[in-house]
């Protein structure tokens, strides 16, 4: 059976009716015990969206002192802090946490279940999460400075931080602890609480991305773990990890960041890859294209994701034989990102296309995401990668990967699933110029960073040669015009919750799934008797 | 309520979080894995560029010259004076070699001190043995002493063609306060 047979396959009484009967307490009491699947999700959206913010102002603040040569706004050292946090608080409080708080309020609304497998744990992962956020965020505030060595924290450079460098290795600690108990929790929800009929090859590709992610998650943070472990001994209690006079290698960090730090990147990925392949049919009016196959080539990215390592690291040397074996393991998964693509884009072939705004997002995903996909090809090549390494290139081929790849794919998701979650239509107007402007800035932003990397920028400096300047200056308005378009998201959605046109049930013009079964706004329990799927 | 009968979550939970300390535990088990991996491809490493090696020299390669370069760092130790006594000496393979350094210790203190090698082309580590080095333990200096320091090495007849040149560096690190623990 294939997802299709799924988008009538669940009827009416799944949810509506009696839902209601447990009302959560009123006011603040509710947000720090509610144990519901949507509040907790709704938690790690509004969450994730400030993380989105403050992690947009220090970008700003970065490209306003590269707006023109020479040194205006801040000192250099302030700028590397700015440069480590931004990347933090990007990567771990935006990205990871939206495809958490996506995966809570979707997933049992897709497989059928009344709510996560771990309801207590699930509540216990957020707080985790917002303290080290907190912790993170006010190492600012200590003497000595954020961390400043990049959010790649290589040693030696990373022992020099000053007060901050427990706070930020304990706070990475927490949000490591929370992703791993979210990640469990995703996995016992799926595995043990899918609706009776629901076998894995019928699960929706959201639910599949995020099983596979979860595994990822669970496979390489506590390696991540263990290597800032090692750098805490290192400072504190003089072991010789990564200390050459004691007999350690500061390589060996690297191999142990990017152990974690590569498949990593396929974690903010997955849940993006997941959500397109909900909204390209939907949006097409046809089922996916080679449902399995999307399936299959998940799961073969994540598992390449564990042997090309080193492909960040070729520059500080290594034999030949490593070089080819991490250049052709690279370039494999093209392969299967190749079929995901391919897939999509067959998937609209013939369809009856409709541009709402989820498909717009979605559209963009599929265009940006693959010109990220191609320079990191390049960047995949040994003699062409240590010209780029440490270089713009390198900058503008992960940013267009994570902004208009994992950041579009969760606005999509918003955009599809707003709705659903607030019982009311959203702008369609402001939601249209929210995704143009943004689509327009975001390239306005990245696109001359692969010229300046190929001219020889590098990244994580406040100042540079007078040449660059042009393209520097068009990279800085693109970011301003990208920060302040996202003010028209917030508003938007601050906008669709408080009221608007009542959405139905199905929301859109073609909905497939489970979730499109239940009312809008998705009452407080669904599904607490299991539908019946056919 | 009639939902329908729930496996145990305790035992997947049980599964997932032994994964977990799994994965943890591997993090650490990188440690001594890179240093086999690195022993066993004999890419150059500490390891192998810290022992004593006892190579043949009986039949020096009187036909090849190869050129070694000697150069000294000391990164965050302080106010040492280190330095080769020559920059670079003509070598043949096979054949028995000695090259001093100069350490001059200004901390105004005791201070015990490591030096660490390393050998540029990576691919040519493997092919300089020591027979004797001043970097196989810890150097203690008392305030202000000034000494040399030995290395005898021997380039391997087996180096590759390809290499005509090899630079041998030594960063030298104050490790007084880890010399406790490595004696």
């Amino acid at each position: 059976m294939r997802p299709d047979e799924v988008t009538n396959m669940a009827h009416g009484n799944a949810a509506a009716g009696h839902g209601d009967h447990h009302r959560p307490p009123k006011g603040v009491m509710r947000w720090l015990t509610t144990t519901n699947h949507k509040d907790i999700g709704t938690m790690y959206l509004v969450f994730s969206l400030a993380m989105f913010l403050i992690g947009g102002v220090m970008a700003l603040l970065i490209r306003a002192e590269l707006f023109q040569p020479g040194l205006q706004l801040v000192d250099p050292g302030f700028y590397n802090q700015l440069t480590t946090v931004h990347a933090l608080v990007m990567v771990f409080g935006a990205v990871m946490p939206a495809t958490v708080g996506l995966a809570n309020w979707m997933i049992p609304l897709q497989i059928g279940a009344a709510d996560m497998a771990l309801p207590r744990m699930n509540l216990f992962s957020f707080w985790l999460l917002f303290f080290a956020f907190v912790l993170l965020i006010s190492t600012f505030f200590v003497p000595g400075g954020a961390p400043a060595a990049g959010w790649t924290l290589y040693p030696p450079l990373v022992l020099q931080t000053g007060n901050a460098f427990p706070m930020a290795i304990f706070a990475i600690h927490l949000m490591g602890a929370s992703s791993i108990m979210g990640a469990i929790n995703v996995i016992v929800t799926i595995v043990n609480m899918r609706a009776p009929g629901m076998t894995l090859l019928k699960m929706p590709l959201f639910s599949w991305s995020w099983l596979i992610t979860a595994y990822l998650l669970i496979a390489v943070m506590p390696v991540f773990a263990g290597g800032v472990t090692m750098l805490l001994t290192d400072y504190y209690f003089h072991t010789s990890f990564f200390n050459a006079a004691g007999g350690g290698d500061p390589v060996l960090f690297q191999h142990v960041f990017w152990f974690f730090g590569h498949p990593e990147v396929y974690i903010m990925i997955l849940p993006a890859f997941g959500i397109v392949s909900e909204i390209i049919p939907t949006f097409s009016r046809k089922p996916i294209f080679g449902y399995e196959a999307m399936v299959y080539a998940i799961a073969s990215i994540a598992f390449l994701s564990f042997i090309v390592w080193a492909h960040h690291m070729f520059t500080v040397g290594m034999p030949l034989a490593g070089q080819l074996f991490f250049t052709l393991s690279t370039m494999l998964i093209a392969v299967p990102t190749g079929v995901k693509v391919f897939n999509w884009t067959t998937t609209m072939w013939r369809g009856s296309l409709s541009f709402e705004p989820p498909m717009l997002f979605a559209l963009a995903f599929l265009f940006l995401f693959t010109i990220g996909g191609f320079s990191g090809l390049m960047l995949a090549i040994v003699p062409a990668d240590f010209q780029y390494h440490d270089t713009y290139f390198v900058v503008a081929h992960f940013h267009y990967v994570l902004v208009p790849g994992a950041v579009f794919g969760i606005m999509a998701a918003v955009y599809y699933w707003l709705p659903k979650w607030t019982g009311h239509m959203y702008d369609m107007n402001i939601a249209k110029w929210h995704f143009w402007l943004t689509a327009i800035f975001v390239n306005v932003l990245f696109f001359p960073q692969h010229f300046l990397g190929l001219a020889g920028m590098q990244r994580r400096i406040p100042d540079y040669p007078t040449q660059f300047t042009d393209w520097n200056m068009v990279s800085s308005i693109g970011g301003f015009g990208f920060g302040l378009s996202q003010l028209l998201f917030v508003w938007l959605i601050i906008r669709c919750v408080k009221g608007g046109q009542r959405a139905t049930a199905g929301v859109w013009d073609w909905p497939h799934g489970l979730e499109w079964t239940v009312p809008s706004p998705a009452p407080y329990h669904t599904f607490e008797k299991s539908p019946e799927l056919h | 309520m009639a939902a329908p009968p729930r496996k145990s979550n305790g035992g997947l939970v049980g599964r997932l979080v032994l994964m977990t300390a799994g994965s943890f535990a591997f993090g650490f088990a990188l440690v001594p894995l890179y240093d086999v991996f690195c022993d066993v491809t004999g890419i150059g490493t500490r390891a192998q560029l810290s022992r004593a090696a006892a190579p043949d020299t009986s039949a020096p390669d009187m036909s090849r010259v190869v050129t070694v370069e000697f150069t000294a760092s000391v990164p965050d130790s302080g106010p040492w004076e280190f330095a080769p006594a020559v920059a670079s000496m003509e070598v043949h393979p096979g054949r028995l070699y000695e090259a001093r350094y100069t350490a001059h210790n200004l901390a105004g203190r005791d201070t015990t001190g490591q030096a660490v090698p390393s050998i540029t082309p990576l691919r040519a580590a493997q092919y300089f043995r020591k027979t004797e080095c001043f970097c196989f333990t810890p150097q203690h200096f008392e305030r202000d002493e000034q000494r040399d320091l030995l290395v005898r090495f021997i380039v391997d007849r087996d180096l590759p063609p390809g290499i005509d040149r090899l630079t041998l560096s030594y960063a030298f690190y104050d490790v007084t306060r880890l010399a406790g623990g490595k004696g």
